[in-house]
């Protein structure tokens, strides 16, 4: 146990905490600005991991796969919006749980039918393949690396388009009053239907980005989404900013985890999201009610 | 509908009930059990939902440590003694119930539904990874839970037919105390919470209290439900907390009425019964199960009969 055995770990828990902030920033954009809770987010990440599966081996490069694989995502999320979410903007959340609910039944249905139950690898590309060494036995996948580098890219990305374009004042003042955004003439549907879909993508993309370092199985979103639910309430609903804190902690809580305490790993994760709510019950830089 | 209509109605249907396992074959005596303790663990959920306006997504973890506090304390005993597992799972569920109700209750909205989930998944993947416990596999009970005063036997639960009465029973006495709570001014000021938290709030009534007793009082009966569950089954392991479970009590509870205590019981048979029939139709029968649960979120408000909507009290008003 020396100094690069940590740093290794340190790396990973941020690219686990990158890819959690992609799913977890698209839940809480739902959170803030819709007010909708959408369990089924976890499955969108699942969707996501099986098509890079899928159209990689079909077109037999990974970026070929992300490429065609995030329309089919966009495209998956808006039907689902229109068709479902739509209805459920003015009910209680109760309804929406129930709707989202049975969304993770069909889609799991769906995953089996389309792709069996058989656990899947994708391959890494042949550029990123490599790993870089730290010392004589220790040595770092640049892949892993990458994926940190494209969420950054992706996080920067995010931040321009919310603080700085004309589409993010929309989404920050759908944020903070609904109506009054409406009655100054601005289509609240498709902002929604927009936003929604954008959110879907994004987690779609974490699975794709995902597959190569995890492998491909059923259920595995629903693991994911609990444990973004846990970054979203941490970091504070409708907050960019706090889902990028919850998913470093948690990122950091559960790889440490890992090492430190193998046994109570899993319920760490959650032990902190109590200790932060005793602390903050609307979270790090959620707003207080 | 009159009142004195709905009271026939229940208690002709309690009288099926009573009389069911004489004339039904043991095959149907189990699935009724099993129906039966769904139906109680809905009912205590709707006790939240349905009344206080909290929905909990979590409720499961409270289901499943009713079941794992009998396995865990009794899975080498030779003998079960009722009088002592019971009290044990009840106390076991509300003390997690008290927990995590005094951290989830700060909150509210969707933050309430998802710190409650959060803590459910926290339970079950303790279950899911302490080998002492089972693990992924859970845990197996040999022995039925008896009642002895001294050493006789008062009340063996081995048969299937004793073990329905009991089941019965406990759904029974659960009605009972509920509808006597919920008459009680206890049971007024939940109710009223549900309606408007801010203005119960200003006539001075410690909001957060009244939600943590409501609380309290579902997890134990969902306990209550786990330690049935656990002692029919005889079969343990962690799925009895997954969130899957959570989810369907919620759909039972829609499903049947919220606001009402017969609600959730209705809603039970319904969902077990699709949960059976299904599978006989397709092997791909999640989607069909799927597609009905977003017909009941999507348009079940909106096309409950009128008579529907008096006999099972619409709980949609604003």
């Amino acid at each position: 146990m020396e100094l690069s055995f940590y740093l290794v770990q340190l790396l990973n828990a941020i690219q686990y905490g990158f890819l959690l902030f992609l799913v977890a920033s698209g839940l809480t954009l739902l959170f803030g600005i819709m007010g909708i809770i959408n369990l089924a987010h976890g499955s969108f990440y699942m969707i996501g991991a099986y098509l890079a599966y899928w159209l990689t081996d079909v077109t037999g490069n990974l970026w070929l796969g992300i490429l065609l694989g995030l329309p089919i995502a966009l495209l998956v999320g808006y039907l689902v919006e229109r068709f479902a979410i739509s209805f459920l903007y003015q009910r209680d959340h109760l309804y929406q749980v129930l709707l989202t609910f049975a969304l993770i039944l069909i889609f799991n249905e769906l995953q089996q039918i389309l792709w069996g139950t058989d656990v899947h690898g994708v391959a890494i590309p042949a550029i990123l393949a490599g790993s870089i060494p730290l010392t004589e036995n220790q040595s770092y996948p640049i892949y892993r690396l990458f994926i940190s580098a494209v969420c950054i890219a992706l996080a920067c990305g995010m931040s321009w388009v919310i603080q700085k374009t004309r589409l993010g004042m929309m989404i920050r003042a759908g944020a903070s009053n609904r109506e009054m955004v409406q009655s100054l003439g601005i289509n609240v549907n498709r902002l929604f239907a927009l936003v929604f879909s954008l959110g879907v993508a994004l987690a779609a993309f974490a699975g794709m980005l995902a597959a190569p370092v995890d492998s491909v199985y059923p259920g595995m979103g629903e693991n994911v989404l609990i444990i973004s639910f846990v970054v979203v309430v941490i970091g504070g609903t409708g907050s960019i900013k706090g889902a990028f804190v919850g998913a470093m902690l948690i990122g950091l809580v559960s790889t440490f985890g890992k090492v430190l305490l193998p046994e109570m790993a899993s319920v760490m994760a959650y032990a902190l999201m109590a200790v932060i709510l005793l602390w903050r019950p609307q979270g790090l830089f959620g707003r207080a009610r | 509908m009159p009142r004195i209509t709905r009271t026939l109605l229940l208690l002709a249907a309690l009288l099926t009930l009573v009389f069911f396992p004489l004339f039904g074959s043991s095959f149907y005596v189990g699935l009724l059990t099993r129906i039966l303790i769904l139906a109680l663990f809905a009912m205590s959920l709707d006790l939240l939902i349905g009344y206080t306006g909290l929905v909990s997504f979590g409720h499961a973890a409270f289901f499943g440590i009713g079941g794992y506090a009998l396995a865990i304390a009794f899975q080498d005993a030779a003998v079960i003694h009722l009088w002592q597992a019971l009290p044990l799972s009840l106390a076991a569920a509300a003390l997690a119930a008290l927990v995590v109700g005094w951290i989830s209750i700060r909150t509210s909205g969707i933050y309430f539904i998802m710190i409650t989930l959060a803590f459910a998944q926290m339970f079950f993947y303790f279950f899911f990874e302490s080998p002492r416990y089972g693990g992924d596999d859970g845990i197996f009970l040999f022995f039925k839970p008896v009642l002895m005063i001294g050493s006789a036997d008062i009340l063996h639960l081995d048969s299937e037919n004793n073990f329905y009465y009991f089941v019965l029973g406990s759904l029974v006495s659960s009605y009972l105390l509920l509808t006597m709570i919920l008459r009680a001014p206890f049971g007024k000021v939940i109710t009223a919470i549900k309606a408007n938290e801010h203005r119960v709030c200003a006539l001075g009534y410690a909001v957060n209290r009244y939600k943590l007793v409501s609380f309290v009082i579902a997890g134990t009966l969902a306990g209550l439900a786990g330690f049935l569950e656990g002692a029919h089954s005889g079969y343990i392991n962690p799925s009895y907390m997954s969130w899957h479970e959570s989810g369907i009590a919620i759909a039972i509870v829609v499903l049947g009425g919220m606001g009402t205590l017969y609600g959730p019981i209705v809603g039970a048979f319904i969902i077990v019964l699709l949960q059976d029939f299904l599978p006989s139709l397709t092997d791909h029968w999640q989607l069909l199960f799927g597609g009905i649960v977003i017909s009941v979120a999507l348009f079940y408000p909106m096309v409950r009969p009128a008579c529907c909507r008096d006999f099972m009290r619409c709980s949609e008003v604003k």
